[in-house]
């Protein structure tokens, strides 16, 4: 009797492994694995998160800007291997009058959209009149007030698109007048609300308003970039292949990129040792100290142009009190974390916009000073910690964020005798916190648009969206507004060094660290250069034994 | 029995307007709102979009409109995504079906012949061994049987891709992860149930009327012994398909699980009202079914009664 039900669940083993067996021998992957990547000229990418949309003058976030730059080509587009630089894209030449306040951009005979119809510079005179029409929801179109007229239109001011700063001359040149001298324009227009849409495509399906984005579904997307929108399987990847109509695919080695949205660090990491993968977005923070032991050749640390900081909500005492906030930022021992805590050779920010800019040099303001520390506390009335009320550091609920907390806040208990307490947040919850001023002291972070300091000292103006600090400085501003309109390089930046002087003496943040990509890499994908702002254009990277 | 199903239907209509009115106005009184990010968007892009999807309307006139559109078969459009939130639960519910299916096949696959075996065995080896087996398998989270998985047979062994949904071999190792959570649970439940029939005095009386013991178990236990497990089978199917987020994580699988968790993260007004909805729908209709085959399979218990 026993034999019978024994006899039983061994005809369900032996069928349940007949059915694995089944599985294995019948079909391959799937999908390439990074070997055949190399041979046929696939490149197999990790991308963070499912993009929320392709459609340039809509997307804000890092995982769409890798997606569209392969798809879209702008007027000038990334130099492979320095940010500071512009790099001919759509635009093959460019001037501009002496102060930098009109550009003339002349676009490439051979450019052509993937459908075969010309880029012309109208296309870029619709795409901007899109983003500026008063009812678009473009997040980015802020970038676009630098054009005359542009935030008038876009506010309803004025009525008559012909009156901002942006004509076609002819067919191929285009003008852009702008509200005053830009010497970092080019480094502006690098940016994808920048880049141009196909008017016919986006008329034939819904028009400017049109909120379904039916136009960047793979079988409407018409792009005039490296590769064409070829396959997007929501939460599995988005395929693009090469592009016969664009005007360098003779340069281009690749044939096809993978974009993989993994958001767990530790599911991409298998994906990257079973061969799936032969970049990845990012590394489990407590693996690199092994990696970076054991395999150097395929860990990579790049600079990032991001800081990671504390905000202070100046409204309420004590923090009300510049003292109290240079204490407290002289109390962090910013190298500690950096080796101790966020291990991936992010570097001690020592000013707010983080080194890297042509011509900028990161001031070394900020400092690790707990005595100096002390004596500023007692002077603004709190000697030895006594009498400080009770504190918290507000974060969003993540396991990285709590360590560099809990870190940062035994840090100022033990220094200044305070009582800091630690308080985490939901994502939305925090925000809406950090929005409300609801807060004492709450971690942030800022990664740059573009290259120019601006990018990140703009948002501490007063009454700014972003600046979320209570703070405002009457010269603050004029130093920004007057670095505006400077009409050359060396003025913009002695006027911002001046800004950021008075941000770091009064210090409505203290900054952490600065930003690094980790990420590990198939040695055989090739001139793939470290930068900046993570952009990079694709046409030169190839895949090689 | 249709007056039952009838009346059971009834309760589920009322059961499931409940539910959709709670969520909507617990998803709306949550802080922040969907369009709020570390960068924020521009006051006048925000009134815009809030303006497309009717949020400026007052909460009452939005919840009408919602009901309203609901009767049409619509669950609005993704305030995240660039699909509706139809075309999303189109595309992920059939793969968490998929997956929560084979998962319970598998799981009855291996509990039930375990939890038999340790019944009829009672005491012994057989019965030691795979019940310890199985109390391992109900405290192993399967955010650490799914990852030891992917390693021992993606990037060690190289059997299986460790991530994606692919091709049908991408099925296995999910489904097993979950698959074997539940079979320790379905062991143990199946033990239970036929300890408790084979206890009983028929059962007494079939032995001792020489009926041979294999067929006392087949046509006189498992009838009786397995009904726990049906009643447990109903709220597990669902558990399985709603719950399984983080398998759905750790293997990148495009299910419905991750879209639940992350639409409340994002305050997807919509795409939590329609997961919800979805889910609600789906454990009615499991426990609906299981009621009715256990009214067929149990004699003591009769339509009116339950």
């Amino acid at each position: 009797m026993k034999v019978t039900l024994s006899g039983i669940s061994r005809i369900g083993a032996s069928l349940v492994a007949g059915a694995i067996v089944l599985f294995i021998s019948g079909c391959g992957k799937g999908v390439p694995n990074a070997d055949e990547g190399v041979a046929k000229g696939i490149l197999l990418y990790g991308n963070g998160t499912e993009p929320k949309t392709l459609d340039p003058q809509r997307a804000t976030g890092v995982p769409e800007n890798k997606i569209i730059s392969a798809l879209i080509e702008g007027l000038i587009t990334y130099h492979p291997t320095d940010d500071n630089l512009p790099e001919p894209g759509m635009a093959e030449s460019w001037e501009s009058n002496e102060d930098a306040s009109v550009w003339t951009f002349h676009i490439r005979e051979d450019a052509l959209w993937s459908n075969g119809d010309p880029v012309t510079a109208h296309d870029f005179v619709y795409t901007y009149m899109r983003m500026l029409a008063p009812g678009f929801p473009g997040e980015y179109s802020q970038m676009l007030y630098i054009l005359k007229n542009a935030q008038e239109y876009k506010e309803g001011d004025i009525e008559d698109f012909a009156k901002v700063g942006v004509t076609a001359i002819d067919d191929k040149t285009l003008r852009a007048e702008l509200v005053g001298p830009t010497p970092y324009f080019l480094n502006m227009v690098k940016h994808y609300s920048w880049f141009p849409v196909h008017p016919a495509t986006i008329e034939a399906h819904g028009g400017i308003f049109d909120m379904t984005a039916a136009w960047t579904l793979p079988e409407n997307y018409v792009g005039n970039g490296p590769f064409v929108l070829t396959e997007w399987r929501p939460n599995q990847y988005v395929r693009v292949t090469k592009s016969p109509t664009y005007w360098d695919h003779d340069t281009m080695k690749l044939n096809e990129i993978y974009f993989y949205p993994v958001e767990d660090a530790n599911t991409e990491h298998r994906m990257f040792w079973s061969g799936l993968l032969h970049i990845t977005g990012t590394v489990p923070t407590n693996d690199v100290p092994h990696l970076r032991e054991n395999y150097p050749d395929l860990l990579h640390i790049d600079d990032y142009l991001g800081t990671y900081f504390y905000r202070f909500n100046v409204t309420e005492p004590p923090l009300d009190n510049p003292l109290v906030r240079k204490a407290l930022s002289l109390s962090i021992d910013r190298q500690a974390i950096v080796d101790k805590v966020t291990l991936g050779d992010q570097r001690p920010a020592y000013a707010y916009v983080p080194a890297g800019f042509n011509e900028y040099p990161a001031p070394h303001k900020v400092e690790f000073n707990p005595e100096k520390a002390k004596e500023l506390m007692a002077e603004a009335g709190y000697p030895n910690g006594e009498g400080f009320p009770e504190l918290y550091l507000l974060f969003n609920t993540s396991e990285g964020h709590r360590k560099i907390a809990q870190a940062v806040v035994n840090m100022w208990n033990k220094n200044l005798n305070i009582n800091m307490q630690l308080e985490n947040k939901e994502w939305k919850v925090y925000l809406d916190a950090q929005t409300h001023l609801d807060y004492d002291v709450s971690r942030s972070a800022w990664i740059g648009d573009y290259m120019d300091p601006i990018t990140f000292l703009e948002m501490f103006t007063s009454g700014n969206g972003n600046n979320d600090t209570g703070w405002s400085s009457p010269e603050y501003d004029r130093l920004l507004d007057a670095a505006f309109k400077a009409g050359n390089e060396k003025e913009h930046f002695d006027l911002l060094l001046k800004a950021e002087d008075i941000l770091l003496e009064e210090l409505p943040i203290a900054p952490v660290y600065w930003y690094t990509r980790i990420y590990m890499m198939d040695p055989r994908v090739k001139n793939w250069t470290p930068k900046l702002l993570d952009n990079r254009p694709y046409k030169y990277i190839y895949l090689s034994e | 029995m249709f007056k039952f199903i009838f009346k059971r239907i009834i309760q589920s209509v009322i059961v499931l307007f409940t539910i959709i009115t709670v969520t909507f106005f617990m998803v709306r009184f949550a802080p922040g709102d969907p369009f709020s990010a570390e960068r924020k968007m521009p006051e006048h892009i925000k009134k815009n979009l809030m303006e497309h999807y009717g949020l400026n309307d007052p909460l009452i006139v939005q919840y009408g409109n919602y009901l309203l559109n609901l009767t049409h078969g619509d669950l609005g459009p993704s305030f995240t995504e660039t699909r509706s939130v139809n075309q999303i639960l189109r595309a992920s519910f059939p793969v968490s079906l998929e997956l929560g299916g084979l998962a319970l096949l598998i799981a009855l696959g291996i509990g039930l012949p375990i939890g038999i075996t340790a019944a009829v065995f009672r005491n012994s080896l057989l019965d030691y061994v795979p019940m310890s087996l199985a109390m391992v398998g109900i405290c192993l989270p399967t955010f650490v049987l799914g990852p030891m998985l992917a390693m021992i047979f993606g990037v060690w062994l190289g059997w299986f891709n460790v991530s994606g949904w692919f091709i049908p071999a991408d099925r296995v190792l999910p489904a097993l992860t979950i698959g074997l959570v539940y079979a320790a649970v379905i062991a143990r439940i199946t033990r239970g149930g036929m300890l408790e029939i084979l206890s009983q005095d028929f059962i007494r009386t079939a032995k001792a009327k020489g009926v041979p013991f294999p067929k006392i178990i087949i046509f006189h236990t498992l009838k009786g012994g397995l009904l726990p497990v049906l009643s447990f089978l109903g709220p597990a199917l669902a558990g399985i398909i709603s719950g399984s987020f983080v398998v759905e994580t750790i293997f990148q699988i495009p299910g419905m699980g991750r879209q639940f968790v992350q639409s409340a993260f994002n305050r997807d007004y919509t795409l939590v009202l329609g997961t919800v909805i979805l889910f609600a729908v789906l454990i009615t209709l499991a426990n609906l079914l299981v009621d009715i085959i256990q009214v067929i399979i149990n004699p003591r218990l009769r339509f009116e009664d339950s």
